[in-house]
């Protein structure tokens, strides 16, 4: 029993040691990013980084000197509109599939999954040819458009909604709801957990998106943030970094608010008591 | 006005036949509890009813309108589903007022009717509670008084006491019929549990292989079965078939062995016989006289089950008394009053009808 009793114990420090190096290679470049942004941009190019000298003044400088507030602006409109054309086109489009029926149906959901095996760096040239001939260049609408709806997206939710218990539908069947009123009151409802899901990944997706806007953007007018940041280091010859690593915390903030309040809604069980 | 179900047949596209031409009248304001063994098509035909299924053939009509091809909606009608079907993300209060506003009552009907259904049920405690902070019982009251609620006149209720453990079924049994008796609605209620059709229907239809087997009160479905497996469905524990001999035109030799004198003549010469435990005689004997062996007795209380083999291997309960003693492997002989039902060799009854026997 001892034996065994060690070996398990030898087995937990192993697992354990290689979980906190790993946390440790994940974690601190990280850290490092958040603690110099604190830092004066001498201290950091002396690579001076137990200075004491912390401060906010990189964040002063970064809303005051550069148009950082502009591309957030930019990129929040950008993001919030595409992640509620994701959930509305896709939804509708997963209840179609699932719920609807119509000549085709299968031929129609391949091809829609053919469509995710095409990387979308493939179609980036026809795709700004037809951007540039609409006249959308520079201009939300060029980073908004080609992406109001998502395959995968829709292939999630369809996965997602059935699930749904057959007999809601035929509850409300009986009830005489139309399909519209079943799509809004019965299916999105029940499926909201997923929902929630599509919705922070197609809103990080957005903010996180950089080759298609840097393409399409040319002023600040409509840049976002990721290319903005970019922008902030080549601008100037003298490169101010404690300012540049204040923008980069600035930004993976609403990251980590939308995985911080999804989390709350990931909880499992809040669909029991439906059926049985 | 009524519900009038004509000839109606259901196959699927790879040609599997579910229901044969079912015929059936269902009065307004009665229990009907249709009752088979699992998948002869008795939720097939509820559903069709109900028109979640397509029909394949024959004529459905609700209070003289054929609705053969009218949306559920439009049949006026309610559902209590076997799985419940509650919506998870709504309490209780709105859980029943679903039906109600999605039909666009008005506001203070919809908050009457709800409050009345939730207080017959017994649940205005819990009204804001959600579906998933209830027990099984109490998500069986929500179906119910989302059935309550409504102001449709026919109820269709799908096994909707399966999921409840024994004693819970009992109880909700009662409330059911309790409430069917007050609303004066039609119910239409399915079933495999032969007592539950039994104990709560005015009417029973047994359905068995795609065909209606028989139609009629419990009385008559368990007095007078019209074929040898509704008299097998119905009754604790089922009735016994023994094979059986014409002796004389008024008297019969069951399974080989005893006879048994009847009031009717027969005309078959070889017969089945269904005797009900309760009219099985078991006396103790000698190992002579005995045609039977005890294989094992069950005391239930008031009375007690013995199941025993004839000597030629036909097993057969019998109830007897909870004092008479029996024990396992005891040599025993069994014979029978002659309240009995007769079987031709296609399990057709041909038993003479009893009142008729007596008023001739």
């Amino acid at each position: 029993m001892a034996n065994i009793d060690e070996r398990n114990v030898l087995k937990n420090i192993f697992s354990y040691f290689l979980l906190i190096l790993l946390a440790v290679v994940i974690l601190v470049p990280f850290f490092i990013g958040i603690w110099t942004s604190f830092l004066p941009t001498a201290d950091i190019l002396k690579g001076n980084y137990f200075s004491t000298n912390i401060s906010l003044t990189n964040y002063i400088d970064a809303f005051t000197n550069t148009p950082i507030l502009r591309y957030l602006g930019n990129t929040i409109v950008v993001a919030t509109i595409t992640m509620f054309a994701h959930l509305l086109f896709c939804s509708m489009s997963a209840y179609a599939f699932v719920f609807l029926d119509f000549k085709y149906k299968k031929f129609f959901f391949a091809l829609f999954m053919i469509t995710m095996m095409l990387p979308s760096e493939a179609a980036i040239i026809p795709n700004f040819q037809t951007v540039k001939a609409l006249g959308l260049l520079d201009h939300y609408s060029a980073m908004i458009v080609p992406s109001l709806t998502s395959a995968f997206g829709t292939f999630m939710l369809r996965q997602s909604f059935m699930q749904t218990p057959k007999e809601l539908k035929e509850a409300a069947d009986i009830e005489g709801l139309n399909h519209f009123q079943i799509f809004w009151k019965v299916v999105l409802p029940y499926n909201r957990i997923s929902l929630i899901t599509l919705g922070a990944y197609s809103f990080l997706g957005a903010w996180n998106s950089y080759l298609w806007p840097i393409l399409v953007t040319f002023s600040n007018n409509s840049r976002v943030i990721q290319n903005g940041l970019k922008q902030l280091q080549s601008e100037e010859t003298f490169n101010n970094w404690g300012m540049i690593q204040a923008s980069a915390a600035i930004i993976v903030i609403p990251t980590i608010l939308v995985l911080f309040i999804g989390q709350h809604y990931f909880k499992s069980g809040l669909n029991e008591g439906a059926v049985k | 006005m009524s519900t009038l179900l004509t000839n109606v047949c259901k196959q699927y596209d790879q040609g599997k036949t579910v229901l044969k031409n079912v015929t059936a009248e269902i009065e307004t304001g009665e229990f009907f509890v249709i009752v088979g063994p699992s998948g002869c098509g008795k939720s097939t035909l509820l559903r069709m009813i109900a028109g979640l299924t397509q029909i394949s053939d024959g004529e459905i009509s609700i209070d003289g309108q054929v609705v053969n091809n009218l949306p559920p909606k439009d049949r006026n009608l309610t559902m209590v589903f076997q799985s419940y079907a509650l919506f998870p993300f709504l309490s209780v209060w709105d859980n029943v007022a679903f039906g109600l506003k999605a039909r666009k009552h008005d506001q203070s009907e919809v908050e009457e009717r709800v409050n009345n259904a939730l207080k017959m049920v017994n649940l205005e405690d819990l009204k804001d509670r959600k579906p998933r902070e209830l027990s099984g019982g109490q998500r069986q009251r929500v179906a119910l008084a989302r059935a309550v609620a409504s102001d449709a006149k026919i109820c269709l209720m799908d096994e909707p006491l399966s999921n409840l453990d024994a004693q819970l079924r009992i109880k909700m049994r009662q409330e059911i019929y309790a409430l069917q008796r007050k609303l004066g609605i039609t119910l239409i209620y399915v079933t495999h549990d032969q007592v539950e059709a039994m104990t709560m229907a005015d009417h029973i239809m047994v359905l068995h292989d795609s065909k209606v087997q028989q139609i009629g009160t419990p009385a008559e479905i368990y007095k007078t079965p019209a074929n040898e497996f509704v008299a097998g469905f119905f009754g604790v524990p089922p009735i016994n078939i023994l094979y059986a001999t014409k002796i004389s035109d008024k008297a019969i030799r069951v399974n080989n062995d005893f006879q048994v004198d009847l009031d009717q003549t027969v005309t078959e010469k070889e017969l089945k016989v269904g005797i009900r435990p309760n009219e099985l005689i078991v006396e103790k004997a000698d190992e002579l006289s005995a045609n039977a062996t005890v294989q094992n007795v069950e005391f239930l209380g008031d009375e007690k089950i013995v199941y025993a083999t004839f000597s030629n291997g036909n097993e057969v309960s019998a109830i007897v008394p909870s004092d008479a003693h029996f024990d396992m492997f005891e040599n025993i002989k069994i014979t029978s009053t002659n309240n009995v039902l007769l079987f031709n060799q296609d399990g057709i009854n041909v038993t003479a009808n009893r009142e008729d026997l007596i008023n001739a």
